[in-house]
This record gives C-alpha cells, structure tokens and sequence, in this order.
C-alpha cells in the first residue's frame, strides 16, 4: 500500500467499522468482533504509517477544494502522527475493556455506545492528519458531538445535564473563540495550512498576536485552560470506558494536540515568543495546573479526583507549549503521550473497582488491593506516572519540561512544575497507601474479587505500556525530534 | 425560436397553468401533478436562461415586441437568474413532495384551489424577480401577495384566518408605499422601465422627490421582507399555513423581497445614491444586528416548531441586511448567497417539520418528544438541515456566513463578527433543544406510535438536506454568479 492510501485507510476504517456496528447490532458477539477486528486493523495500518513517517514520508490527501484556498486536506507530520498513534494503539485496548465493562454492568444501547465511539475515532483521526485549521475545526466538532450520546450514555437527567454542559461548553468555545481565530488567521494570512515555521511570521504582530493566540487557547476548549475547563468534571456522568476515551485517547488530546499544533505549524514559535504578554498565556496555564491540582486534593470522588487530575495535567502540556522553547515543545509532546497511558490506566483501575465492587468514593478504598492485586498495582503505576516518578513514562516528560522551563529562563513555570508534582503526590500517594496498607472496614461484608478479564487485561495493558515507555522512550523521541520547531 | 421566449414563459407558464388547476377542481390528484408539472417546467427554463447569462451576458426581452423603455422589458442578468433558479428549484421540489401532505391537511374541495394558488405565487414570484419594469414588478408582486393570503388562510388552525388578515393588511401597506414610490418616480421621470430611471435619475441627485420616493420604497419593500421591526406579520402566517404552504413561501417570499431591494438600491437607485447620499447602510446595519441577535433569541423561547423556524427566518434576513448594509463586494456576495442558501436550509427545515405535522398534527416542542426512533429518517433530515442553519462547515449555510464574516472582517468591523458568531451559537441552542427532545427523551406513555412520514415528501426533504450538503461542498457555480452578480452591481462604485 502507498502511504496515502494508508492515510486514506486510516480515516475511513473507523467510519466503515461504524457501519458494520449497526449492521451487525442484533448479534453483540458479531457487533463486538467489527469493533474489535476494525481497532485492529487501523491499529496496524497507524503504526505501519508511523514506520513510513519516521523515514521521512508525508503523505497528503485533498478530498475536496470548496472555496479557492479552502479545502478539506489532510497531511501527516510527526506530531500529527503521534496524536494518532496513541489513538489508534489504545483503542483496542480500550474495546477489550469496554466489552468487559458494559457487558458486566449490564448497560443498555450498547450498539450506539460503540458506533459512536467508532466515529470519534475517526474524529480523533481527522484532528491527527488534519492538514489546516479548517479541517482540524470540523474534525473538532465531529469529535464534539460524536461524544456526546456517550457521555449521557445513561439518559437519566444527572447524564443529560452533565451533558448539556459538556456540549455548552465545548460548542461555545470553538464557535465563539476558535472559528473567529480562524477566520482572522485566514484574513491575515491567505492561507490556514499547517506550515512548518508558522504562517504569520511578517503579517500580524504586537498585542493582537497575543490576543490571537488567547483566542486559540480558550477556544480550543478541550484543552480545558481555566477558565473553560469545568465540561470536564461534568463529563464524568459517563460510563467509565468513555471518562477513559474523553480523558486518554481522544477528546483532552485532541485539545492539547491542538494547541500544540497551532502553535509550532500557525502562530511559530519563534514569531509568536516575540508578542507582548504573550508570557501571560504560561503563568494561565501554570495557574490551572495548581489549581487543578488544589481542587482534585478536596474531591472523594474518584473520577472526580482523576477529572480535575487531567485539568491540570492538560496544562502541562500548554505550558510547555508556551515556554516557546524547542525542548519544552518536545517535552509537551511527549507528556500528551505519558499522560494518555497513564491516565487511561488510572480511569481503567477506576472502572474495574466501580464493575466488581460498586465503589466509587476515595474514603471507600481501605485494603482493597487484597482483592484486588492486579487492577490496584496497575493503578499505582498509573499514579507514579502522574507524579513523574519512575520508573513511569511521567518521569520522560517531566523530565524534558524542567529542562525547557530552565532553559527558557522562566522561573515560574520551574516553580509550578516542582510544586505540582508535591501536589500529585499529595492526591495520589493516599489512594495508594490506604489500598495496600490498611485494613478493610469490617462492616463490608461484601464478596468481590477482580474484575472480569477484559477489564483486567486491558489496564495490565496499558500499565506494562507506561512502565516500558520509560525504559524504552527511543522510538518515542525520535518521533518528536522530528517536530519541525 | 422557443428559446428567444423563454423569459416570457418563464411566468407565462404557471401563470396560464393556474386556472387549469382550478378547473380540474374535481380531480385534485390531477391539479396536483399539473402544478409539479409546471414547477419543474420553470426550472428548466431557469436553467435555460442561466446557461445563456453565466458567462456575464444580459438578456433583455421586450413583451409584445415593444421595444423599451416603451414597452415591458424582461431582464435576465447574473443577479436574478440566481433568485429565479432557487425559486423554481425549491418549487418544484416542493410541490412534488406535496401531495400526501396536502390530502391530508386540506379538505378535498379545497385542494385544486391551494395548488392553483400555489401557481399563481410561483408566476408572481419568477415575474417579480425577471421584470425588468418597476410598474410590471408591482403588479406582479400583488399577485404572489394576494395568493399567498389565499394559501395562509387555508391552514386548518382557525387562527390561519387572523394570520392571513394580519399579513393582508401589513402587505397591503408595504404594497401601497412601494406603488407610491414607483408613481412619485414616474412623475419625476415619465419613465417605468428600470434601466432607463436608472439612466434618468442619475440627473436628479438632489430631488426632495426622489428622496421621497426612495423612501417609500425602502420601507414598502422592507414590510414584505419582514425587516425588523416590520417583521411582526410573519410568525403567525408561517405557523398556521398549511406545512406546504409553509415550506414554499418561508423558503422563497422573502428572499424574492430581500432581490428586490437589492435590485433598487443598485440597479435603480445606484449605490452612490443608495450608500453615499442616503446612508441606507446604516438604517441596515444596525436593524440587520437587532434582528439577527433579537430574533435569535425569541426563537429559542418558541414551543411551536413552526414558530421557531419562523423567527430563525427573521433573523436570517437580518444577516442578509447586515451583507448589504457592509458596502463591499465580499458582503453583497454573502447576502446573495445567504438568499439562495437560505432557501434550501429553510425549505428543508420545513420539510422535515411538514413530515412530523402528516404524523402528529402539531408540532410543539413536547409533542415531538422521543420521536426520533420512530421517525428516524425524518429526524435526521432536520438535523442536517439544522447544521446547515447553525453554518456547520461541509454545508452550504457554512459558504455564505463565511463570505459574511470575511466582509466583515475586510471592513475591520469586529463587533459584526462577533453578531455572526453569537447568533450561530444561538442557533445551536435552538436546533439543539429539537434535537434533544427527539432524541434524548423517551417517547410519553400515552403517545401514540407513529410511523415515518410517506417516502414521497421524505424524498423531498431529504433531495434539499443533500442540495444543503452539496452546495457546501461544491458552492463554485452559486458563488461565481453570486459574486459576479455582486461585481457588477456595484460597478466601479467605491465606498
């Protein structure tokens, strides 16, 4: 296969497995093999791509072209390729689990559950390969209102209001903020194609640069930058598979994706470090992560703690974005990678404990890792990663953050770094010890042991995938060295 | 030789094919399939005239052999093949799908009447918009407005006959300003023919009678396009219409309206008068703002759907007024492309709740709740036709906000930008809550089951949900003429 039908490829087997998931929704042992079978597929031709990409290949595809100089176009780069391998690695994984959960939960409309999922897949895919912000935008929104039903996948009136602000939210920023962005960038500049070196280098400058990149960063609200972070924690009303596809896979990394992108291929870096104020958008960006972190110490609940995790976690990767340095770009990649596996791991954990036992609550965790040894060790780890403890991929990218933010000169941005991380461990170290070390109540007198397998085996999965990005992160960086920064 | 008439039957056609219909009163299914007949026989011709003016051409037809200015002339330029080809398109669409609707709204002794007013409107409306004589255009315009009364107060809501007076007296007053300033211009001139007081007025800048009459103009034409605040007439006649009824005239009646002030501001009156002595950008930008934001907004408090859309239409008017009102060629283009934009969303939009109007009557907001997965063709339908409403990319309503925006943006006006944007928001919100209820909420106990609507008026709706996806995906051949269109009215005129 040439690499531009494996683009092709990519895009297209997400919708074509959709199809074959309601065609097939009578008999859900058929329905979970089409998802299981097109996971794999894309999985493989992602990652056959990946290889192509690090020799050098850019495939281009150009669907259709409606106004002069606008056109649905899709074009591979390395960080573009990255976004997607993550998607497409975990998720297989994440169909494994979800097949587990939603069969042990007993929850209804399972047929839609994974036909959208299949299409915010393939939104994820488009956001990856998007070749301008047109694109991007659309694939945005399809990934936007994909997710919906599955966030208020239940239907009572707590999914339909955590929904609605999940939809507000998201809905009001990219139209109010994003699409505005666009349409000046275009007026600017006379193009919207992702271009190594940014497009606006001699054609906007001073303060309206600045604003222009707020725009980009509150308007791409599934960043989740305070303040438009809050679909976030209402999103949780959702099945966990689905906290796991918002939060990992797709929808938060699809926002710091874009970020990213739009800073290193639209606004350049170099261009754009030397806009008024522009250190304002960091010390935003530095702030959500404390306070993220501040609010997630105070939440019971353990999604919820994970959620407000995430918020801040996200923010990493913004702030290392807006360090503006090459390095802290490749750390800000390589966290949306760390970030994804570990977080994918702790929702995984999350789910499992909530299938086998029911428990939701941080304060309801005392000695379960007796009956639970294997989803509670995946969840330290997934913890360890969050810190950025090794031996956990975190460690890698916290590691190349620090190193910007030092480089760059900005004390801040070290500050924030070094007091998060007591932070994470503050809101993770607990979990931890109460789960391995202290005794169970003795009122429970309930009976559960480990989830069932698919659950098990796929945060076993995705915690082995963290520990080994640690140990071996070559591919990884060779990747994102590749970032034309 | 057929072909050097074809703008005389253009309207020569329905208009005769009219009182056929009537005449076929006793066999409805019959008047029916006459008046598709001729809908698609206009769309022919349209297509006719337009493949003779795309390159830039002009076709002038002079009725009877008399030449003009003495004469009627009939004009066909890039501008108004535009408007003819949507009216005759969302015609003939319209009036195939009609059928099942009609029988089972109307009774049957009514039904040859409602499609032969239906032609008459049809006549009234192509004529309007390829005359090229101020006069004539009157005269055409009562006949689509008495038609349209005609078709308001068939509804089968007994408040349609309160709606219909109240549009009969408001279109009555709109009509009586627009002939008095056609008259005041005849006496100025001795002239009717459009070209030629063009031609006349450019001598009498200063006239206090000119200005009078350009006046009167403005404001007759405004009613019939329901410019806000004149607008008031317009929610209650598209709700109690019959859904054919409703369908056709919200997707055509006032776009026709929103030519016809185009067509004076520039053709007749000239932008130099129109933009640099009577400053009419600034009466339309900020009545474009407030109907857009204002009606925006009502439309998201309206339990009837019908109500809804109506209000939406308003507001997509203000948007056309807010392109005119910007003084450029980016801007007049948007405005164009919104006229014929605005038709497919709306005709499809109206379509899809005609669907849901055959299958349970009336279409309020809790009505429709859970309806989804029993009418789910239909559903989606609306769906589409609301992401082109709210100006999803991919479709065509994306096409013409973003030449708005891009007008906008060009004359450095960020506040109007920033209206755009926000009244698309609300327009997500008000889609949004149909969707919701449709899909979200479980059908009532005490709902009856339903089907989905009859596959003919399903293939209608959905033939202008993909005109709204293909003219998103492939607007070239609308925006060349719309643009051209634009180019040339302006002239070399510069603000």
């Amino acid at each position: 296969m040439t690499t531009e039908a494996l683009l092709v490829t990519a895009l297209l087997l997400p919708l074509a497995g959709g199809l074959c998931i309601i065609l097939t929704g009578r008999q859900p042992n058929l329905r979970e093999a089409c998802t299981l079978v097109t996971s794999g597929l894309l999985c493989l031709a992602v990652i056959t791509m990946l290889f192509r990409v690090l020799d050098g290949a850019r495939p281009e595809y150009i669907l259709v072209e409606m106004l002069p100089g606008l056109a649905i176009h899709f074009e591979v780069e390395p960080l573009g390729m990255l976004f997607a391998t993550i998607a497409a690695v975990l998720w297989p994984i994440n169909s494994v689990y979800s097949i587990g959960y939603m069969r042990g939960n007993k929850e209804k409309n399972q047929t839609r559950f994974y036909f959208f999922f299949a299409v915010a897949i393939f939104g994820a895919m488009g956001v990856a390969f998007a070749g301008n912000l047109v694109t991007l935008f659309l694939c945005y929104e399809v990934l936007t209102l994909s997710t919906f039903p599955l966030v208020a996948h239940k239907g009572n009136d707590a999914a339909r209001d955590g929904g609605r602000v999940y939809l507000g939210i998201l809905l009001a920023t990219s139209i109010g903020l994003l699409l505005p962005a666009i349409v000046w960038t275009w007026n600017v500049a006379g193009t919207v194609t992702f271009t190594a070196g940014g497009i606006l280098a001699d054609r906007l400058a001073g303060p309206a640069l600045t604003v222009l990149a707020l725009m980009y960063l509150l308007g791409i609200g599934k960043a989740a930058v305070m303040p438009v972070h809050r679909w976030l924690p209402a999103a949780m009303v959702a099945p966990t598979p689905v906290s796991a596809l918002l939060h990992a896979v797709a929808v938060v990394k699809a926002g710091v994706f874009s970020v990213v992108k739009v800073t290193v291929y639209i606004l350049g870096i170099d261009h754009v470090a030397g806009a008024p104020g522009i250190h304002w958008l960091l010390w935003l960006a530095g702030f959500t992560v404390i306070v993220a972190s501040l609010v997630a110490l105070r939440q019971d609940n353990l999604k919820k703690r994970l959620a407000y995790s995430t918020v801040s976690q996200l923010s990493y990767v913004v702030l290392g974005t807006m360090l503006l340095a090459p390095i802290s770009i490749v750390g800000a990649a390589l966290h949306i990678l760390a970030h994804a596996f570990g977080k994918i791991t702790l929702f995984f954990a999350a789910g499992s404990i909530y299938t086998s036992s029911k428990k939701t609550e941080v304060s309801q965790l005392d000695g379960i890792a007796r009956r639970m040894p294997w989803t509670m060790t995946a969840f330290a780890i997934g913890a360890l990663s969050m810190i950025g403890v090794p031996p956990a991929a975190g460690f890698v990218s916290k590691w190349y953050l620090l190193t910007g933010a030092i480089e760059a000169e900005q004390l801040v941005a070290v500050g924030v770094i070094v007091v998060s991380t007591l932070l994470n461990a503050a809101y993770f170290v607990p979990i931890i010890y109460v789960a391995f070390f202290r005794r169970e109540s003795s009122e429970s007198m309930l009976t559960y042991g480990e989830a069932p397998w698919p659950v098990v085996a796929a945060v076993c999965a995705t915690a082995a995938i963290t520990v080994s990005l640690f140990l071996f992160p070559g591919l990884a960086l060779e990747l994102v060295h590749r970032i034309p920064t | 030789m057929t072909i050097g008439h074809l703008p005389a039957l253009q309207v020569v056609i329905p208009l005769l094919a009219a009182p056929v219909c009537f005449l076929l009163g006793r066999w409805p299914r019959l008047a029916w399939l006459l008046a598709s007949a001729v809908a698609w026989t206009t769309l022919v011709i349209a297509i006719g005239l337009w493949l003779q003016v795309r390159e830039g051409g002009t076709i002038s037809y002079a009725f009877g052999g008399w030449a003009p200015p003495w004469g009627i002339e009939y004009a066909v330029d890039r501008l108004n093949v535009l408007v003819l080809l949507i009216v005759s398109g969302i015609a003939a669409v319209i009036f195939s799908g009609s059928w099942e609707s009609v029988r089972q709204e109307i009774p049957e002794s009514r039904q040859a009447l409602l499609f032969t007013n239906l032609l008459l409107c049809l006549a009234g409306l192509l004529g309007i918009t390829i005359t090229g004589d101020a006069f004539n255009l009157f005269v055409l315009l009562e006949i689509s407005s008495l038609s349209t009364y005609a078709l308001i107060s068939l509804g089968r809501d007994r408040r349609a006959l309160t709606a219909s007076f109240q549009y009969l007296i408001m279109g009555t007053i709109g009509a009586t300003f627009i002939l008095i300033g056609v008259g005041i211009l005849y006496m100025l001139t001795g002239t009717l023919n459009m070209a030629d007081l063009a031609h006349r007025l450019g001598g009498l800048q200063g006239s206090r009678a000119m200005h009078t009459a350009y006046g009167f103009l403005v404001i007759g034409i405004g009613l019939k396009l329901a410019m806000f605040p004149l607008h008031l007439w317009l929610p209650n006649a598209y709700a109690y219409a019959p859904s054919v009824v409703s369908a056709f005239i919200a997707a055509t009646a006032t776009k026709v309206a929103v030519y016809v002030m185009v067509r004076y501001l520039y053709t007749v009156f000239g932008p130099e008068f129109a933009f640099s002595a009577m400053y009419v950008q600034w009466l339309f930008i900020p009545v474009g703002i407030i109907a857009v934001l204002f009606t925006s907004i009502v439309a998201l408090f309206q339990h009837d759907i019908k109500r809804m859309l109506a209000y939406s239409s308003v507001a997509q008017i203000g948007y056309m007024l807010v392109g005119i009102g910007l003084v450029n060629v980016t801007g007049l283009t948007g405005a164009l492309l919104h006229v014929f934009n605005h038709a497919l969303m709306k005709g499809a939009l109206f379509l899809a709740l005609a669907a849901i109007c055959f299958r349970i009557g009336n279409p309020r907001i809790e009505n429709i709740r859970g309806i989804a997965r029993q009418m789910p063709w239909t559903m989606a339908a609306f769906v589409g036709g609301g992401l082109s409403l709210i100006g999803v990319p991919l479709t065509a309503g994306f096409i013409s906000k973003w030449y708005l925006i891009l007008a906008a943006v060009e004359r450095g006006w960020w506040p109007v930008v920033a209206v755009v944007v926000i009244a698309s928001l609300i327009a997500v919100i008000y889609v949004w809550r149909v969707v919701e209820a449709a899909y979200l909420h479980p059908r009532p106990e005490d709902a009856e089951t339903v089907a989905e609507a009859p596959p003919a008026l399903l293939a209608v709706t959905w033939a202008l949900v993909l005109a709204n996806v293909w003219f998103g995906v492939n607007p070239g051949l609308v925006t060349s003429l719309a643009s051209g269109a634009a180019e040339a009215l302006f002239g070399g005129y510069l603000p």
